[in-house]
């Protein structure tokens, strides 16, 4: 058997999650969140180790994953800078935060900064229209933002 | 503002640990009443109540309970909807950041009176701060016996998890929900059966959304009748969480009893009117889903059935509020993008109707539309309208339909002036 890529990590927390779930696939969703927290992506190896992990065909795997959002199928930078543009936050001025963004960090939506700093992302509402515009990073919500703002997120996080 | 049910600890204390919850809040009390009754006399109460799930549908909370059969040769679950991903929807997050506890208390008794021991809070990928303050309070819980074996001596068993989502809107719907909790593409499920019969893994389920769950405490410390009591229609009782967002000078959460404020009131005399000194154009009564209303249909009492009479929907109580420097197409145009690229992909309608409205509406905001486009958009529409099997076919057509029916002049000129007059 090849070398593992998941971690003991991922194992005993698996183990842990696997008995909340009377059928093995129920584990998918959480197995992928907890490979990708190690990898920042899902690639076919990792998405294979995690079929066996949990013991499912790797084709379910692959039709699970092309459904979410979530799950990157390619790697992302070290900071997922992810623009809500639905109707709450472009009425907010959202559409020029996110092209704001792209001139700034001289890419487009969809692609990552040369340097695997920032991928940025248009995404859709956030559950956050009451303090819009909304710009997630990583885990982290950062609302009510500006252009200015976002400079200095920038910054500080460059 | 009347007696706050379930915005009461907002903005207080991020997290809310247990003691603070029993300190300030009657903690678990209910659960304790609950727990001294028979399940069919909690179900009966909250059926007193009049309580109508938050969700979107507004369906009586104590009726779907009591669709549970008492006999099942499978586990019986429920399950938490915190999907919240319906745009311009934002109060199911405040609830789990501040008052993590009140909606678990809710659950906890919802188990009991249906007779499930096991249960899951369903929530969006997204909330990733959110699902830890529900860990954490789930951890608290257990501790205190108020989770796992023999709750407070009852004999009463129950486990309780959090499972996150990973980014698909259609994952709210509930039956998309179950698929995604089994580890499946979210897809929803043909109904029926319903989930009440064949749900979660099988066994009879009850899907309910926070907010929902969050109402439940207070009913059983308070009594269904008092709850009943509450709000200006009869067959709707406590209080809903008006989200609203948009152009108006103070968005965010406002509780109200239901339907006791208009949609008017709500927005010039608790929401400090439009920002900017502008004009209202547009409301969005329900989330992106509902038909919109023109700005001179504000007075309307914000419940249920009369927001149906007004030919649109209370849904999720997201109120979108749109002022004269915005172009009706392009607002149309942003919401038909969400739908279409939400849709699942199953049914043919939804899947292809999404799409070519979203193309349509593309034309006509870039100045290219034709004359002919307009009943293009209302056949689409219409032929997406009910032919689906969930109801986000029904969420992407009504408001297109909507749309072109009361701001049909600024389509026209958008067509006749081969460009959009705001750009
Ligand atoms: C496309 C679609 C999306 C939905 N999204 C949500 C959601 O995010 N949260 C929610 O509670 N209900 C949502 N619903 C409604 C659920 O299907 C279900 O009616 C609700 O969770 C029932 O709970 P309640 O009876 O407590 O309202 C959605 C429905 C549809 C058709
Ligand atoms: S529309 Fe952006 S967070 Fe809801």
């Amino acid at each position: 058997m090849s070398k593992k890529l998941l971690s003991e990590k991922f194992y005993s927390e698996l183990k842990k999650i696997r008995p909340r779930y009377p059928i093995n696939q129920a584990a998918l969703l959480p197995a992928l969140h907890l490979a990708q927290a190690e990898h920042g992506w899902l690639s076919d190896e990792v998405m294979d180790e995690v079929a066996a992990a949990i013991d499912i065909p790797p084709p379910v795997v692959r039709e699970v994953v092309t459904f979410y959002t979530m799950y990157n199928l390619k790697p992302v930078g070290k900071y997922h800078v992810q623009v809500c543009t639905n109707i709450s936050c472009a009425l907010l001025g959202a559409e020029e935060l996110m092209g704001h963004c792209e001139k700034r960090l001289g890419i487009e939506g969809g692609e990552t900064t040369r340097d695997n700093k920032f991928t940025i992302t248009e995404v859709e509402c956030l559950g956050s229209c009451g303090t819009a515009p909304c710009v997630q990073i990583n885990d982290d919500y950062h609302e009510n933002m500006t252009p200015e703002r976002m400079d200095k997120l920038f910054t500080e996080l460059s | 503002m009347a007696e706050m049910i379930v915005s009461k600890f907002f903005y207080k204390k991020e997290a809310a640990p247990l003691e603070y919850y029993k300190k300030n809040g009657n903690g678990y009390a209910a659960l304790k009443k609950a727990l001294a009754m028979k399940p069919d006399e909690v179900i009966a109460e909250v059926k007193k109540s009049n309580l109508r799930g938050r969700g979107g549908a507004g369906f009586p909370t104590g009726m779907k309970w009591s669709f549970i059969p008492k006999e099942s040769k499978v586990p019986k679950y429920l399950v938490c909807n915190a999907d919240e991903s319906e745009p311009g929807t934002f109060k199911d997050r405040a609830i789990m950041t501040y008052s993590p506890h009140t909606m678990i208390e809710g659950m906890i008794i919802g188990c009991y009176a249906i007779g499930a021991n096991k249960s899951y809070i369903y929530i969006r990928g997204e909330y990733v701060r959110e699902a830890e303050y529900l860990e954490k309070a789930l951890e608290e819980a257990y501790a205190a016996g108020m989770l796992g074996k023999n709750i407070m001596g009852s004999g009463f068993d129950c486990d309780m998890y959090v499972h996150r989502g990973a980014g698909a809107y259609i994952c709210g719907e509930e039956t998309g929900l179950l698929n995604s909790l089994e580890g499946k593409r979210g897809e929803p499920r043909v109904k029926p059966p319903f989930p009440a019969i064949k749900g979660a893994f099988g066994g009879p389920t009850i899907v309910n959304n926070v907010e929902t769950l969050a109402n439940i405490p207070w009913i059983l410390n308070n009594g269904g009748e008092a709850f009943a009591k509450m709000g200006k229609y009869p067959n709707s009782g406590g209080t809903r969480l008006y989200c609203v967002s948009g152009h108006v000078n103070k968005p965010g959460i406002y509780e109200f009893e239901c339907g006791k404020v208009t949609l008017r009131e709500l927005i010039y005399d608790h929401c400090g009117g439009i920002r900017n000194g502008r004009k209202l154009k547009a409301v969005i009564p329900g989330g992106s889903s509902a038909p919109v209303l023109a700005a001179h249909e504000l007075d309307i009492d914000l419940d249920v059935e009369p927001m149906m009479k007004a030919g649109t929907m209370l849904g999720s109580c997201g109120i979108i509020v749109i002022d004269d420097s915005w172009c009706a197409v392009k607002a149309i145009k942003r919401i038909t993008h969400f739908y279409a690229h939400e849709s699942c992909g199953q049914c043919t309608p939804c899947r292809e109707g999404t799409r070519w409205l979203e193309d349509v509406l593309h034309r006509i905001e870039d100045g290219h539309g034709k004359e002919a486009d307009l009943g293009l958009m209302l056949d689409v529409a219409n032929n997406i309208n009910g032919k689906t099997l969930c109801a986000l076919g029904d969420a992407a057509a009504g408001p297109v339909l909507s749309f072109v029916q009361k701001f049909k002049h600024e389509f026209e000129e958008h067509i006749k002036g081969g460009k959009c007059p705001n750009a």
